[in-house]
C-alpha cells in the first residue's frame, strides 16, 4: 500500500544522463564550425582514453581546447543554479525565489567586482580572490534580503519577497555602477559579471564547478526530506522534529556558496534556477528528492541549449548566454505569476 | 507529563501571556478556554517552541530546550490552527513526514515500524482512498484530517492541538474530536487543546484553563472552570443563559 521508495530508479537517473550526455554531444558538435556528432564522439572518447585521434578527423583542438570546456561549464552551471534555485524555493516556499530574484546572484556579483576592481586576490590561487568575495557576498545577500523580507512580513509572501530582491538587486547595481566609474580600466571585466558568459571557460573553471557542486550541491541533495518539510510549512517543519534553524542556515549556507561559485565563473546568469525547478515541478511533483535531482540535469540540459541558441543565433556574434536565459526567464516569469495570482484570486 | 511555569510571552511592549503555569498528566485532557486574544494559541506556540517566551517548560521534569527538535517531536506533537500548503504535494508525502523524527539521519530509510504507523494513521483518519490526491485540492476539513494523520504517525506522547476543528463542519468536529477521545484511551498520553466552543471543551474536557487577557482566571476540574462566577466577568456577559436559550431553539420538533 505504502510505496517504500519516494526517489528515481536507477534506470531513470541512466535516462537522464544519457538524454544530458545527448545534448552535451550535440552541443559540442554544432557551432561556427560543425563537426559530425560520430566524430565528436570518437575525439572525446579516444582522448578520454589516451587513444590517439585519427587524422582523418578535422579540427580536434576545436573540440578540445574551446567547445569541450565550455560546455562542460556550461552544464555545471546550469545544473548548480537549478538545484539552488529548486533549494530555495522549497526553503522558502516560495515558487519565485532564485538567485537573480533573490538579488543573491548581484550580490554575488557585486562581490565578484569588488574583488576585480580593487585587486584582491588570494596567493597562490589567482581566481580564489573573486570567487571567495562571490561567495561572502552571496551569504551576506541572502541573509540581508532574507532579515529584511522577515521584519516586514514574518510569513514571507511571494510579493514581499520579490519587491525586496528587485529593490536590493537595484541598490547593487548602483554600487556596480559606482565600483566601474571609480576603476573605469576594468569596465569591460565587470559588466561581464552582470551580463553572464562562460565563452573563455577552461578545464580548471571546470573542476572548481564540479567540486563546487559535489560538496555543496550533495549538501543539498542530503537534504531533500528536510526541505519538503519547509516547502509544506516551516512550522509544521518544527513540529515534525526538524532542526529548523540548522537546517535553514546549512541551506543558505550552500546555495549561497554554490552561487558564489557559478558567479565567480561565469557572471549571473539570470532566471535558470527559477525556470527549471518550476518546469520540473510540473512532471516530478513537489517531492524534493525527485525535484532536485531533476533539475540538476533538467538544468544541465537547459543551459547548455541556451548556450547553443546564444552562441548560433547570430553566427559569427555571440550574444551572452544571459541573454537567453534572461528572455525565455521573464516571459516564463510572468506567466507564472500571472497564472499563481489567478489561482489565489479566483 | 508536561509542566509549564511562569510561561510569559511578550511581542515588543505587549505582554500576551503573562505568568502563566500548569501541569498536564498521564490521560488527562486539558482545555485551553477563553475570548480572543486572551493568548490561548500563544501558548501552544511557546510549549511547540515556535515563539519566544520567558519561564520554563518541563517535559518528564527535563526543560524542554535540552532535548533535540526530532526527541521533542516524538513526545509533542502539534497540530495547527490552518494549514495552508504552497505546493502540490501528495496526502501520502504529508503523512510520511510525520515518521521524520524516528529516522532524522540523512541515510535514513523508512523501517517497518515506520510503514506500520503510517497504514495506522491512514486508517484511523479514513483517507485511504484519497492518498495519491494532492493537498492543494482537498477541502479544508480533508486537509485537516491529513494533518491529524501526520501526527498520529509521528505518534508522540502529547498532543498540542489549536482549535483543531476551526471552520470545520459539525460532522468533522465530531470526528476529530472523537478521534482523539479514543487516541487518548491509550495509556502513557495527553492532550492539550485550544478550543474556542465552550460546549465542545465541555463535551470533551475534564480540566480546563480558563485565561483572561493573558492570565489564568481560573484552572483545574472543568465544571468548576466553567463556572459563571468565572465565565460572566470573562466574557463579559451571562453565558449560562445564553447557551440555555441557544439550546431552547432545539428543543422545539
Amino acid at each position: 500500500m505504502i510505496k517504500k521508495h519516494e526517489g528515481f530508479r536507477i534506470y531513470e537517473y541512466v535516462l537522464f544522463a544519457g538524454a544530458t550526455f545527448l545534448v552535451f554531444i550535440l552541443c559540442v558538435s554544432v557551432g561556427s564550425v560543425n563537426v559530425p556528432l560520430k566524430d565528436t564522439f570518437t575525439i572525446i572518447w579516444n582522448s578520454v582514453w589516451g587513444i590517439p585521434i585519427p587524422e582523418t578527423i578535422a579540427s580536434p583542438s576545436i573540440i578540445l581546447s574551446v567547445r569541450l570546456p565550455r560546455v562542460i561549464c556550461v552544464a555545471l552551471t546550469g545544473a548548480s543554479l537549478s538545484l539552488c534555485g529548486g533549494a530555495m524555493q522549497g526553503l522558502l516556499r516560495n515558487p519565485l525565489a532564485d538567485g537573480s530574484t533573490l538579488g543573491v546572484s548581484s550580490g554575488a556579483a557585486l562581490g565578484a567586482a569588488i574583488a576585480i576592481a580593487f585587486g584582491i586576490t588570494m596567493p597562490s590561487l589567482p581566481f580564489a580572490g573573486t570567487m571567495v568575495m562571490a561567495i561572502i557576498f552571496a551569504f551576506v545577500s541572502l541573509i540581508v534580503i532574507l532579515t529584511l523580507a522577515y521584519k516586514m512580513d514574518f510569513s514571507l509572501s511571494t510579493n514581499t519577497i520579490i519587491l525586496i530582491g528587485v529593490i536590493y538587486s537595484m541598490f547593487v547595481s548602483s554600487i556596480l555602477a559606482l565600483i566601474i566609474t571609480l576603476a573605469p580600466e576594468k569596465v569591460k571585466h565587470i559588466t561581464f559579471w552582470t551580463m553572464g558568459s562562460l565563452s573563455g571557460s577552461n578545464f580548471d573553471n571546470a573542476l572548481v564547478l564540479l567540486s563546487a557542486l559535489v560538496i555543496f550541491g550533495g549538501g543539498i541533495l542530503l537534504h531533500a526530506r528536510e526541505l519538503n518539510a519547509f516547502a509544506i510549512g516551516e512550522e509544521n517543519a518544527l513540529h515534525i522534529g526538524v532542526n529548523v534553524k540548522r537546517v535553514k542556515l546549512i541551506i543558505m549556507i550552500f546555495v549561497s556558496g554554490l552561487i558564489g561559485v557559478c558567479v565567480s565563473i561565469g557572471g549571473s546568469i539570470g532566471f535558470i534556477g527559477l525556470v527549471t525547478p518550476h518546469i520540473v515541478r510540473m512532471i516530478t511533483g513537489p517531492n524534493h528528492k525527485k525535484l532536485l535531482p531533476a533539475s540538476l540535469f533538467g538544468g544541465a540540459i537547459f543551459l547548455m541549449l541556451a548556450d547553443l541558441v546564444a552562441r548560433i543565433l547570430l553566427n559569427p556574434l555571440e550574444l551572452p548566454i544571459g541573454v537567453v536565459t534572461s528572455f525565455v526567464g521573464a516571459i516564463l516569469f510572468v506567466y507564472i505569476f500571472y497564472t499563481s495570482r489567478r489561482k489565489t484570486h479566483a | 507529563m508536561l509542566e509549564v511555569k511562569n510561561l510569559k510571552v511578550q511581542y515588543g511592549n505587549l505582554t500576551i501571556v503573562d505568568d502563566v503555569s500548569f501541569s498536564v498528566k498521564e490521560g488527562q485532557w486539558l482545555m485551553i478556554v477563553g475570548p480572543n486574544g486572551a493568548g490561548k494559541s500563544t501558548i501552544i506556540k511557546a510549549v511547540s517552541q515556535g515563539a519566544p517566551y520567558t519561564g520554563e517548560v518541563l517535559l518528564y521534569n527535563k526543560n524542554i530546550v535540552k532535548y533535540r527538535p526530532y526527541e521533542r517531536a516524538r513526545i509533542i506533537g502539534v497540530l495547527a490552527q490552518s494549514n495552508y500548503v504552497n505546493y502540490p504535494f501528495t496526502v501520502r508525502e504529508v503523512i510520511r513526514l510525520g515518521r521524520y523524527a524516528y529516522a532524522p539521519g540523512i541515510f535514513s530509510r523508512q523501517s517497518e515500524e515506520d510503514e506500520r504507523y503510517i497504514s495506522e494513521a491512514i486508517e484511523m483518519t479514513g483517507l485511504g482512498t484519497l492518498l495519491d490526491k494532492s493537498v492543494l485540492n482537498l477541502s479544508g476539513g480533508e486537509l485537516q484530517r491529513v494533518f491529524l494523520a501526520q501526527l498520529f504517525a509521528q505518534n508522540p506522547r502529547i498532543l498540542l492541538l489549536d482549535e483543531p476543528t476551526n471552520h470545520l463542519d459539525l460532522l468533522y468536529q465530531k470526528q476529530v474530536f472523537e478521534l482523539i477521545q479514543n487516541w487518548l484511551k491509550t495509556p502513557g498520553r495527553a492532550v492539550v487543546s485550544v478550543v474556542h466552543d465552550l460546549s465542545l471543551a465541555r463535551a470533551y474536557g475534564r480540566q480546563a484553563l480558563l485565561l483572561e487577557k493573558g492570565k489564568i482566571k481560573a484552572s483545574g476540574d472543568i465544571n468548576e472552570v466553567l463556572d459563571s462566577k468565572n465565565l460572566d466577568p470573562v466574557y463579559s456577559m451571562d453565558v449560562y443563559a445564553w447557551m440555555r436559550s441557544k439550546l431552547e431553539q432545539w428543543r422545539q420538533e
